[in-house]
């Protein structure tokens, strides 16, 4: 395999918080390397530090030590701008507790990232394609109906679609998933499970952050984090 | 785009909003009231004194006045800045109203009522004369007689009548009694007849809207008040010279100008034999001479720009207080753009169009309030005069017909750009709280 394949590489990753005097290590030293179109689940009990390293990952936060490359490029080198357009652009993220916004309808919280990313002008330049790209994806995720519904108007399941739907947005190469169906009863759960099984079979790559092992099954690869270090690897040349 | 949605969105949304809009629309409609009524009041007094005083005063505060004047007079009258001049006497007296055992202690000013103006805005203050200053001492019922004009708050503390009749003068007579002086300032007469005493007939009264002037002033022709106060000598002399400049003339550079003329006459009369009568005199300008009065209703009008000063940092804490609110209750909302890539700036702006908003939709509704109610502001101040006998400003002191209610549109652009920059300050600390945050503490999703 080139090494090129790999979207995301983390080299000895540390990461630690200070509370009050005490010092808090919670990631170890973790070597995690990311394929193109790989659908990779983190899985680990819940304090492992399996979300800190997805933050890390997607540049929500900075590792104490060791580094993170995004298609060949450390992230640490990056300028705030950078690292800006790079959240923009390049991952997308979905949150346990969707993280949507109350005052912008679904359609809006879809198509949002395409307009931060713009100023005025190029809005209003491309305001149509985006709303165009926004209603594609409300279909996809069976939201048609739902674009003009209010976040709260929308059950959990939908509002999770709407978040994945916002990840979507700027086709992001890579998509981070914090416990995607941690706040969703099963049902709900695996039809989101669904979604992003359909989304990486078109290609995305995806990252998922679970504590439960048979949503961790529906991915393509494990990984076991425990106590700050990847504990098992069921790929073995990664 | 996002930050104007947003930012209108929490606008309409957040009712927390609304106390800021309000907060910032009360301040906004205290400050315009406020300081519309003030500075009408304030520039209204102003452009009385200029009225009453004309646009330079050369004289002096000495009771015995000053000497050659008529020579200067004449000087200035050659002078093509010059548009009128008028000298004038002015004195203490006692006045007696005939049938009354009362003297009361007042000002006297000599005038030539022709002269005087079309120097000051004598003329205009007339009741009977307004149209024709020259008949203004004249008693129509007897052409003999001397007349006098009374300051209108004067005569109605005489007559305790405020209907005159608009034809007929009423018959009523003064004796002004005055202590004639040198010109050195002695006693000019001994012995019995150290007071000089002549009756006059009231012949019309005068309304300068000041009300010192108008309480305690009574006007007399020129000659007969040089006389009374022994300023009519071989050498005559007068108390004052109000000058009138022409209008393309500058005051001040009109009040520089007389200045220089009068230290070269001063030097001309040099070795004359009353030159010392010239050292108390000095030139100035309306302001400068009306100085005493106008400078209590400017410091007013400072310490109410200073009191609203403080209105205006009380908006900026009310917005600061709402906004620390508003953000804190929207830390998630920061945190979830941050993860979208939405940047520190990009954060301040949208607070910062949000405070914008406050400050602008807050000093319209403001602005709009306030100048409905200067609209109204007489209408309300006779409905309350009626039913309750409230009066908002005591017209025996600020002398006023209508409460001004002139909106100037320079002083409403600066109260609203001081609303809004009040709001942006107000906004600022807690933007850069905003945009400090980190986006995994603010989505409570930093699990270990």
């Amino acid at each position: 395999m080139s090494k090129d394949d790999f979207i995301l590489k983390a080299e000895e990753l540390h990461k630690s918080y200070r509370m009050g005097a005490t010092e808090v290590r919670v990631l170890k030293g973790v070597n995690l390397n990311i394929k193109k179109g790989e659908f990779v689940a983190i899985i680990g009990a819940s304090g492992s530090g399996k979300s800190t390293l997805l933050h890390i990952l997607g540049a929500l936060d900075k590792p104490t030590k060791g580094m993170v490359k995004f298609e060949q490029r450390d992230l640490s080198r990056f300028r705030a701008g950078e690292l800006n357009r790079f959240r923009n652009r390049m991952v997308g993220f979905v949150f346990q507790f969707y993280h949507l916004l109350d005052e912008l309808s679904v359609l809006e919280n879809i198509f949002l990232p395409a307009m931060t990313g713009r100023s005025i002008i190029g809005w209003l330049v491309c305001r149509r394609q985006a709303k165009n790209r926004a209603k594609e994806l409300l279909v996809q995720l069976g939201l048609a109906e739902r674009a003009k519904h209010k976040p709260y108007q929308l059950s959990g399941g939908e509002r999770q679609r709407v978040a994945i739907g916002r990840a979507l947005m700027n086709e992001p190469r890579l998509l981070l998933a914090d416990e995607p169906t941690g706040n969703l009863d099963s049902a709900t759960g695996n039809g989101i499970l669904e979604v992003l099984e359909k989304l990486n079979r078109a290609g995305q790559t995806i990252v998922m952050v679970t504590h439960d092992e048979r949503i961790a099954q529906r991915a393509g690869r494990i990984v076991t984090l425990v106590d700050g270090k990847i504990e098992h690897k069921n790929t073995s040349n990664l | 785009m996002y930050k104007i949605i947003l930012a209108t969105r929490y606008l309409l949304k957040r009712r927390i909003t609304y106390f800021a809009v309000l907060a910032v629309a009360l301040c906004v409609f205290i400050v315009v009231v406020v300081m519309t009524v003030m500075a009408g009041l304030v520039n209204e007094f102003k452009e009385k004194n200029h009225r009453f005083a004309g646009d330079c005063v050369v004289g002096t505060e000495s009771l015995v006045g000053f000497a050659y004047y008529e020579d200067f007079v004449k000087l200035l009258e050659q002078q093509d800045f010059v548009e009128a001049v008028s000298p004038a006497i002015k004195s203490f007296a006692l006045k007696r109203r005939r049938g009354s055992e009362q003297d009361d202690i007042v000002e006297i000013m000599g005038i030539d009522p022709v002269r005087h103006s079309r120097a000051t805005g004598f003329g205009d203050t007339l009741y009977y004369h307004k149209d024709d200053a020259s008949k203004t001492f004249e008693i129509a019922y007897d052409a003999n007689l001397a007349g006098c004009v009374l300051g209108d708050f004067m005569f109605l503390q005489d007559t305790n009548s405020r209907n005159l009749s608009e034809t007929s003068l009423p018959r009523i007579a003064y004796s002004i009694s005055c202590f004639p002086l040198t010109a050195r300032g002695a006693l000019a007469q001994a012995g019995t007849d150290m007071v000089n005493t002549k009756t006059f007939y009231y012949s019309d009264q005068s309304s300068a809207g000041l009300p010192r002037v108008d309480g305690s002033i009574v006007y007399l022709p020129f000659e007969q008040a040089q006389r009374l106060c022994g300023m009519g000598e071989s050498t005559k002399r007068a108390s004052r010279l109000h000058i009138r400049f022409k209008p393309d003339v500058k005051i001040q550079a009109g009040c520089e100008k007389v200045q220089s003329l009068w230290q070269k006459f001063r030097q001309d009369k040099a070795g004359e034999t009353q030159e010392y009568s010239l050292d108390t005199v000095t030139v100035q300008s309306w302001k400068q001479y009306r100085r005493s009065s106008i400078a209590p209703m400017e410091n007013e009008q400072t310490e109410m720009s200073v009191m609203f000063g403080f209105v205006g940092i009380t908006t900026v804490f009310i917005v600061l207080v709402v906004f620390y609110m508003i953000i804190s209750h929207k830390s998630k909302d920061i945190g979830i753009l941050k993860s979208i890539g939405v940047s520190n700036i990009d954060i301040i702006e949208l607070f910062s169009g949000y405070a914008f908003m406050v400050g602008i939709i807050g000093s319209g509704f403001g602005l709009l309030a306030g100048w409905i109610f200067l609209l109204k502001i007489n209408r309300i101040e006779d409905w309350l005069f009626k039913h309750f006998g409230f009066q908002l400003w005591d017209r025996t002191i600020y002398a006023i017909g209508d409460i001004p209610n002139q909106v100037e549109f320079k002083t409403l652009a600066i109260i609203v750009v001081s609303a809004i920059f009040a709001c942006l300050v107000g906004a600022l600390i807690p933007s850069l709280q905003a945009a400090r945050q980190k986006p995994v503490e603010t989505l409570q999703v930093g699990q270990l």
